[in-house]
């Protein structure tokens, strides 16, 4: 789960991090007022949404071709000014790299104060897998994405790795803000703040914590000017972390996504014709793969999970179906927690109580498997069954039309 | 032979009352394991019963500690089946109470969680395989894990998997072209693992009844990297690898928390080349894992 600039950084400042003044207008009237309340000559109008690149995108109409205004993140030198940017950047529709070419609908924006930027760095936490530690990460070249450093010039990125149980070593923090070029004042305000980024990624169960870019003021202030902040899910689902799942917001998430997600199913969509419910990640993976080989397209990657129940089954039959673009179904169950005869009744449920207008290839293996195929032939429903998962993938692609 | 479980194996099960402890207990007393001991804090002393199958009425001692029931039974292995919030402590526990090999099926761990076992374990001689891994078995002899047991068939294939169900499907086919299985691990699916591809290579690599290997990787982290690495300088025995998410979309979580493509870095065409080029058989379709094997061994 994300949050948006502005909620990360009232998490910031908690943790004594500095952050600029800033407040999220809804209307372009609230712009107006914020620019008044924050009383600076300069502040700078930005959406929020998840998606990065705002920077760099472009605000539509509905049609996603009228152009209402170049850029996610723009200056504002009075009260008119404000309203008039965040007027076209509120109810528009962002098109970044990372929107993909849906886009995202702008709901709010963050009214924020400006600073004179001598410097601009990168600060950042991320779990790395290799080493199985949490590792602060810096860069002296901030303001672009840490994989494009990563790509360029992967020696300016400083790492230093922590254990949770130490959290970081205070001489860690001296070799990053030595790295970074630092002295005086801004070297010691950065190696609190190091010491407070690593805290707050730990006692929030981050995913991602990374503040880009950070700034140091002509004043030799250091200051967190925007901040991305992911929460693990997990955490989120264990109720770790209640006041950060307060602040999800729904409308960033694909709407199908997170209907799944409220009956614990793993659910993500793709772009082709052939819905798949697999149980198991790996096999539903693995399902997608033979159905495009096969030389069709697969239409979502649902996990029903390995101990889903008939209720769970029946609900993403549900989902599966509700996707126009579908043209033929392809059931992969193989049993071990999920017994193939629990699934073969959720099935034969669903089907009865919903009209179904495409075909279905079913493939059953595992725990129970002569039950769950007993219950599909004697169910009176037309379906297809398959014998392996190649047989499944052809028979599918066959079914589809396509 | 095989690797990290045989018919010698004693395993205690933490979370054996509960209803998943209770399922699985029986799965694998059915398949022949030998279950000796539950934990439970707060219902030690009390005797679990196995509700059904070949085991009926089969007792076994419940404890309030992993240490008291390894002291009293002999227990040397032990499978984790505690939920999310508890899981992780269940883990130290055991490997507190000196157990070798602990088995995490648990789902959901909070990822912080899998780096504070990890760190736990770094002080100990405790092995963990998982967590959120199917666990594993030697067929014929022992089960430690969820797996159906009648789809396996002992013999030299060697099977690691980052996945539960694949893991499933890889070694149906290979039972259905008569190729048996020395031991399957479920290493699992999580960005934290106990137990890396890496190090069930190295076992199987020593293990001189083991012939031949299948792994089964999927998108996400630099895991199959590193075992392509290790099998280029290492491994002589034949190993085929399939690679799950072919299909995936960058920057989406495909069901496991480790299976996600960032920044352009974990697909599945990195990782197939980088096997290709350690002599590794891969195919490209799941459906061919057997059939691959039967041609490569002949």
């Amino acid at each position: 789960m994300n949050l948006h600039e502005y909620q990360a950084k009232q998490i910031l400042s908690r943790y004594g991090i500095p952050v600029l003044p800033g407040i999220v207008a809804e209307t372009a009237d609230q712009a107006a007022d914020a620019f008044r309340k924050l009383a600076v000559p300069m502040t700078a109008v930005k959406v929020q949404t998840h998606a990065g690149g705002r920077g760099k995108g472009a605000i539509y109409e509905k049609d996603l071709k009228t152009l209402r205004i170049q850029g996610g993140v723009k200056l504002a030198r009075s009260a008119d000014e404000a309203r008039d940017l965040a007027g076209k950047m509120l109810g528009g529709t962002l098109v970044t790299i990372q929107t993909g070419p849906k886009g995202r609908v702008i709901h709010k924006v963050l009214v924020a104060a400006g600073a004179d930027i001598a410097r601009e760095l990168y600060l950042g936490c991320v779990l790395d897998r290799k080493i199985g530690k949490p590792v602060l990460m810096a860069s002296a070249e901030g303001g672009v994405e840490i994989e494009e450093i990563a790509r360029t010039n992967p020696s300016a990125i400083l790492r230093q790795p922590f254990d949770i149980a130490h959290g970081l070593r205070p001489f860690q923090a001296r070799l990053l803000a030595w790295g970074l070029g630092l002295s005086g004042d801004p070297f010691k305000q950065f190696c609190a703040m190091a010491h407070a980024i690593c805290r707050m990624y730990v006692e929030r169960d981050c995913s991602l914590l990374e503040i880009n870019p950070l700034i140091l003021t002509k004043q030799g202030q250091v200051i967190a000017l925007d901040c991305k902040m992911g929460i693990d899910d997990r955490a989120i689902e264990l109720k770790k972390q209640p006041e950060v799942a307060e602040m999800r917001d729904v409308a960033e998430e694909d709407p199908i996504e997170h209907e799944a997600h409220t009956y614990g199913l793993s659910y993500v969509s793709m772009d082709g014709n052939i819905g798949c419910m697999v149980n198991g990640a790996g096999l539903a993976m693995s399902t997608m793969d033979i159905i495009q080989l096969s030389g069709a397209k697969p239409a979502n990657f649902l996990d029903v999970g390995g101990g889903a129940n008939k209720e769970q089954v029946k609900k993403a039959f549900k989902l599966l179906l509700a996707n126009p673009a579908v043209k033929a179904v392809l059931i992969n169950i193989f049993g071990g927690i999920l017994r193939c005869d629990v699934l073969a009744q959720g099935i034969v449920d669903a089907v009865k109580e919903i009209e179904v207008r495409v075909p279905i290839v079913v493939r059953l293996e595992g725990t129970n498997v002569e039950k769950g195929r007993e219950i599909l032939a004697s169910s009176g429903l037309k379906l297809t069954a398959a014998t392996d998962m190649n047989d499944a993938a052809q028979k599918v692609k066959a079914a589809s039309g396509l | 032979m095989s690797i990290l479980v045989n018919k010698d194996t004693r395993v205690v099960v933490q979370g054996l009352t509960g209803d998943a402890g209770t399922i699985h207990g029986r799965g694998m007393l059915d398949y022949g394991t030998q279950v000796v001991a539950g934990v439970t804090p707060g219902k030690g002393g009390q005797q679990w019963e196995c509700p059904d199958g070949t085991k009926k009425g089969q007792k076994v001692p419940v404890f309030n500690s992993v240490e008291h029931a390894a002291r009293e039974t002999g227990a040397n292995c032990s499978i984790v089946f505690v939920p999310g919030g508890a899981a992780a402590d269940s883990v130290m526990e055991a490997a507190a109470a000196g157990i070798p090999l602990v088995v995490c099926i648990t789902e959901g761990i909070s990822i912080l969680d899998e780096v504070r076992i990890r760190e736990f374990l770094e002080e100990t001689k405790t092995r963990m395989i998982g967590p959120n891994c199917p666990g594993l078995i030697t067929p014929g002899q022992c089960k430690v894990g969820i797996m159906p047991g009648y789809i396996h068939m002992p013999g030299n294939v060697g099977v690691v998997s980052r996945s539960g169900t694949l893991t499933y499907e890889s070694v149906w086919q290979l039972t259905n072209v008569g190729l048996g299985q020395s031991t399957c691990v479920g290493i699992g699916g999580d960005p934290v693992q106990g137990t890396e591809f890496v190090d069930v290579l190295r076992l199987f690599n020593e293990d001189p009844d083991t012939h031949a290997i299948v792994m089964i990787g999927e998108i996400g982290g630099t895991m199959e990297e590193e075992g392509a690495a290790f099998i280029k300088g290492n491994v002589k025995k034949p190993v085929v690898s399939f690679i799950g998410g072919q299909t995936a979309p960058p920057g989406k979580r495909m069901g496991h928390a480790g299976a996600i493509i960032q920044g352009g870095k974990g697909t599945a065409a990195e990782k197939m080349a980088a096997l290709e080029a350690a002599g590794v058989h891969c195919v490209k379709s799941p459906a061919d894992i057997g059939r691959k094997m039967k041609e490569v061994l002949g």
